[in-house]
């Protein structure tokens, strides 16, 4: 484990108790997150990608629990600290953009007590003049009027909203981001602006982030590497470039011909079936039922996230054994 | 609306004591008839004439109407019957700070209590034990007030002897703005005051737990988490804060069934109050002090109500004025 990464996350297992039962939500995920840059997660609904972005800020909630791992953020594992550490990590380390931007605001709360609260919570002992000046200057970047610091989060539109949640994220100047599907609740047009908006400040902090989202437009221009997650399992992590081009993993090069593209006139291809339930995964690899390389070997063995080139690595036993 | 309001209970006000069997004079009669003062014949169809007259009973209906209608918006509440010289308007001013008093008081308490109470039985990091008080409060808030004030005086004015058994104020005292007479008042005041809160708390306390559920699954709550807020704030500032809203309209509500379930708590507790005042008016069948009663009651609610949507707007933001 290098030192440069800004957050290295290995083996983490999230799992819901479903009574006896547990349900494993985010199963051996292994990631390295380095400084300025931007990975991508993608899957489809109830792959996990939203449970591994609570369970690392531990926002997670009962019947959710983290089964083991570690998350390497600063030269602690953050999975490890006692609450009120853990308190002062969220926002001055490790901050998030919530998916709910309508309704991630207090309605009752004026936007500059909401920006303020933040930065007293985290005792950086600044006066009062400061923090308003601070919030003032942090609005403007995100491209807001600085008078939005004395509204009410119902007199803003949605894409002013998500404005202030990433003026918000950025307050404390985090080394992380997490950014669970930040434009999901936008309309396109509205989309597109907020996300350079993001992509600019976590340039000028140099901050990495982490993307959360099923828009893979939106990925192809925002992230600069890509993970797609499976049933709670990452298959594939690529830089993106390579990824469009040469998808490895079945998955990924299924998922890429869902997408209609401006070049080529295609029928476009879905999956066939659907994502299996996490109580009753299938032996092997959990989308050999769906694969249309499927081998023996698939149904009884379950592959690994393996390195097959320099930065890539996918979980899948043809792509290992082309690559050996 | 506010005019409205008045002028349709004004109205009905009227209508309503003279739909009930018997008329007061009448009444008088019969108990003066009773105790044998009173013998009948000419002489005593002349003085029911007499009262008729004085007291516009005499009058066709509409004009009784309009008469009174003037009258009550003029706060002229007319004389009472019963007490006869006595105005309405004075008797009512003189039960009225008792009854304030003691709802006023007593109800703040029940809505504070009862929503802190509340908000912690649904917080989830509120300690264990904190749980256990939701069937205590379902049985509090089935129990009607009346039945427990009786019960409370069993216990504390009758078998144990440590509270007073009713009043205001100990007999023989003279109300004074003085330590000794306000800790008499307390004394007195706690049994009925408890048996509202007792009742009315578990209202309060789970209303306020079925809203903050709701509130604590709100995305907003989860952000105030993730920025690493320390959990008072995030308790008072952003779950507390939000739940309570719909619980001040329930207040707004809640002042009306308040101020005439007290008419019971105070016969029970013999509490020279509003109720004691519409109980004794009723039995007599005091027209005007019902009247009178019954409007100033109905003019408390939508006082309430009215003073309520003007606070609403400074709880909510997105609620305009």
């Amino acid at each position: 484990m290098s030192q440069d990464t800004a957050l290295q996350v290995n083996n983490l297992r999230v799992s819901y108790m479903a009574g006896e039962q547990e349900v494993k939500a985010v199963d051996d995920v292994t990631f390295s997150l380095y400084p300025g840059e931007r990975l991508g997660i993608v899957g489809e609904s109830g792959s996990g990608k939203t449970t591994l972005a609570l369970a690392l800020m531990k926002l997670h909630k009962p019947p959710a629990y983290i089964m083991g791992g570690e998350a390497m953020l600063d030269g602690s594992d953050i999975l490890a600290l006692e609450r009120e550490d853990m308190r002062q990590t969220r926002w001055s380390k490790l901050s998030l953009i919530p998916q709910g931007s309508m309704n991630s605001l207090n309605p009752v709360v004026k936007i500059k007590h909401q920006m303020a609260d933040a930065i007293e919570a985290h005792e950086r002992g600044w006066t009062r003049v400061q923090i308003a000046k601070h919030i003032g200057e942090l609005l403007g970047r995100v491209g807001l009027p600085e008078s939005v610091a004395e509204m009410y989060p119902h007199e803003l539109s949605g894409g002013m909203k998500q404005r202030v949640c990433i003026a918000l994220a950025i307050i404390l100047e985090p080394s992380v981001i997490i950014a669970d599907e930040p434009t999901s609740a936008l309309d396109v047009v509205v989309q597109r602006v907020v996300m350079q908006t993001l992509n600019e400040v976590q340039e000028q902090l140099n901050a990495a982030m982490i993307i959360i989202g099923h828009d893979m437009g939106l990925m192809a221009q925002s992230a600069d590497r890509l993970a797609v997650m499976y049933a709670g399992k990452m298959v594939e992590v690529s830089p993106i470039g390579s990824f469009f081009s040469d998808p490895q993993h079945p998955y990924s090069q299924l998922l890429i011909s869902s997408l209609p593209s401006p070049e080529e006139k295609r029928e476009l291809a879905a999956i066939p079936g659907s994502q299996p339930s996490l109580l009753e995964l299938p032996t092997g690899c959990a989308f050999h039922p769906r694969c249309p390389a499927v081998v023996d070997r698939c149904r009884q063995e379950i592959p690994l996230l393996r390195r097959f080139s320099d930065e890539r690595r996918a979980a899948c036993h043809l792509v290992e054994e082309t690559a050996s | 609306m506010f005019i409205i309001v008045v002028i349709l209970a004004a109205t009905l006000n009227f209508i309503i004591p003279r739909l009930a069997p018997g008329d007061p004079i009448g009444a008088v009669l019969e108990e003066l008839r009773a105790r044998g003062a009173s013998s009948g014949g000419d002489a005593e169809d002349e003085i029911v004439a007499a009262y008729r007259a004085r007291f516009g009973l005499d009058q066709p209906i509409h004009l009784q109407y309009l008469r009174f209608l003037f009258n009550t918006l003029r706060f002229d509440l007319g004389y009472s019957i019963s007490y006869y010289p006595q105005k309405v308007e004075a008797a009512l001013l003189r039960s009225l700070p008792w009854t304030v008093g003691l709802l006023a008081f007593s109800t703040l308490i029940s809505f504070a209590a009862g929503s802190f109470f509340g908000a912690m039985m649904a917080w989830p990091r509120a300690p264990g034990f904190m749980r256990r008080f939701v069937p205590m409060f379902m049985v509090l808030s089935a129990v009607p007030y009346y039945l427990l004030g009786l019960i409370l005086v069993y216990i504390f004015a009758f078998v144990m002897r440590i509270l007073p058994l009713g009043g205001a104020y100990s007999s023989g005292t003279v109300p004074r703005l003085d330590l000794e007479f306000l800790l008499d008042v307390m004394r007195h005041g706690a049994l009925p005051a408890l048996s509202i809160v007792l009742t009315s708390v578990g209202f309060w306390a789970l209303g306020m737990r079925g809203v903050m559920v709701t509130v604590l699954g709100e995305d907003y709550l989860t952000l105030a988490e993730a920025k690493g807020l320390p959990d008072r704030r995030i308790f008072f500032a952003y779950a507390m804060r939000n739940a309570l809203l719909p619980q001040v309209t329930s207040l707004a509500i809640a002042l009306g069934t308040v101020a005439s379930g007290s008419v019971l708590v105070e016969v029970v507790f013999n509490y020279p109050g509003i109720g004691w005042l519409l109980y004794n008016a009723l039995r007599s069948s005091d027209y005007y002090m019902v009247q009178g009663v019954t409007f100033f009651l109905i003019l408390t609610v939508a006082v309430s109500v009215l003073i309520v949507d003007l606070i609403y707007p400074l709880l909510d933001p997105r609620i305009e004025r």
